[in-house]
């Protein structure tokens, strides 16, 4: 009993939690802010730079503005950091020690929309326009995106006949596979508010989004729960749709692989292409991503 | 807590993040501050980071001569910078006001409102000087010497 007390504290603060999730959640950021300033011709930044600017905002005074509930200034970047780590916590990526249970996949995807909700909290409570408009655009992209990635997991939870991420990971590999990972990568630039789809974070036009009157520490644990974020979705794409080896080195070695490859990508979307206006990014996630989704579902459920 | 206060010092002159204020300048300043994000120049080598947000900056970047319409403005935003931080004006304009020196709709220089931390001279000055600038106010920040961390220390 004791024993099991011990991994579950282990798994949330070190590995897959928050230490482990926190260092490597920094490094993708890195990783994009680099590859971004390369392809524009520029040297980008220091790999350890994420690191010194969050521990930087933890150093600074907090300001509160006038007319917000201070509980709940503060609350919100919290709460969004404690799911992302409970999140980190239940899926079993290698090096995983707590057990997957029944119906974890259905508290994984509650989990993931928290910081979703918190981010449009955040934009309402702080009574800033520019986080109000943020707020509804993050509202509604959340309804777009939400249906290929929400169907894609449902899909691959009806392929193999039951709600554990453990069985899902040792599903076998097949044409269901496939659709359901298009549909889901789909979602990713979306779910990180990246370009073509930076539409809540848009900070040419409403100054950067949400967290405009978010500073000092709560900002930084803002952005540390969305490095937490980027991990959980990409741990969640691996667990999903990769086929896991037998050797954990091996396996491991797969995990970054997958992560980086995402992450490469979604920065190279992110270079490559400009902002699309809220109805043009719904649009685009009701018809192909919805027809990847529908595709998936008809495949999972006649096969 | 040593440990993190040196951790602190380190991260503060790793990364700085400007916000720009223009107080009536004639925008010369400002076009040479906007190389300082570009390829040629590129600041985020350092970590300077441009941000849309006064709550988000550590170092304010002032040009112009502090003109009536905008003293009040340059109040505001000060007030709203979360400390510590710094101030670096950028050109003659707000150190002397310039040629607009002895006009009746110029309250500058910036001294009389807000405590500065580095003077970048120049008419405009280079990009690499704002940079050199930047760079200073954050080891300032490091030091605990700019004029907010040390009327902070002085009880």
């Amino acid at each position: 009993m004791m024993n099991e007390v011990y991994q579950y504290v282990f798994a949330v603060l070190v590995w897959p939690g928050y230490l482990g999730a926190g260092a490597l959640g920094f490094l993708y950021l890195w990783i994009a802010r680099k590859l971004t300033a390369r392809l524009q011709g520029r040297k980008g930044p220091p790999f350890y730079q994420p690191f010194f600017d969050f521990v930087k905002l933890l150093g600074k005074d907090t300001v509160v503005p006038s007319g917000v509930n201070p509980s709940l200034f503060y609350a919100l970047p919290f709460i969004s950091l404690l799911a992302t780590g409970f999140g980190l916590v239940i899926v079993p990526v290698p090096g995983h020690i707590v057990g997957s249970f029944p119906g974890d996949i259905v508290l994984l995807l509650y989990l993931l929309e928290v910081p979703v909700i918190c981010d449009v909290m955040a934009g309402y409570v702080t009574q800033s326009i520019y986080g109000q408009v943020s707020a509804m655009r993050e509202a509604v992209m959340s309804l777009g995106y939400n249906l290929p990635m929400l169907a894609a997991v449902i899909a691959m939870a009806q392929n193999a006949g039951s709600f554990r991420l453990g069985d899902l990971q040792s599903a076998p590999f097949g044409l269901v596979t496939g659709l359901a990972a298009i549909a889901f990568l789909v979602a990713i630039p979306a779910r990180l508010k990246s370009n073509p789809f930076s539409i809540p974070n848009a900070e040419q036009e409403i100054v950067g989004g949400a967290h405009i009157e978010y500073n000092s520490a709560p900002l930084g644990i803002f952005e540390l729960s969305h490095a937490l974020e980027v991990v959980l979705l990409f741990g969640v794409f691996f667990v999903l749709f990769v086929p896991s080896l037998g050797n954990s080195v091996a396996n491991a070695s797969l995990y970054l692989a997958v992560s980086l490859v995402l992450m490469v990508l979604a920065t190279l979307t992110a270079a490559m292409t400009a902002r699309l206006t809220v109805k043009r990014a719904f649009r685009f996630y009701w018809v192909w991503g919805g027809l990847a989704a529908a595709a998936a579902m008809v495949v999972a459920v006649i096969g | 807590m040593n440990l993190f206060a040196k951790l602190l010092a380190v991260s503060r002159r790793k990364s700085p993040w400007f916000f720009i204020v223009n107080s009536g300048g004639c925008n010369g300043c400002d076009i040479e501050v906007a190389p300082c994000i570009t390829p040629r120049y590129d600041g985020e080598q350092i970590g300077v980071l441009r941000q849309g947000s006064p709550k988000h900056a550590d170092i304010l970047l002032v040009t112009g001569p502090v003109t009536k319409r905008s003293h009040r403005a340059l109040l505001d935003i000060y007030a709203q910078m979360p400390s510590p931080k710094a101030v670096v004006a950028i050109g003659s304009c707000p150190a002397s006001t310039n040629v607009f020196l002895g006009s009746p709709t110029v309250d500058g220089p910036i001294d009389k409102f807000i405590p500065v931390d580095v003077w970048v001279s120049g008419c405009p000055p280079r990009p690499q000087l704002i940079l050199a600038g930047i760079a200073q106010a954050a080891q300032l920040l490091a030091d605990g010497m700019t004029a907010d961390q040390k009327r902070k220390a002085t009880p």
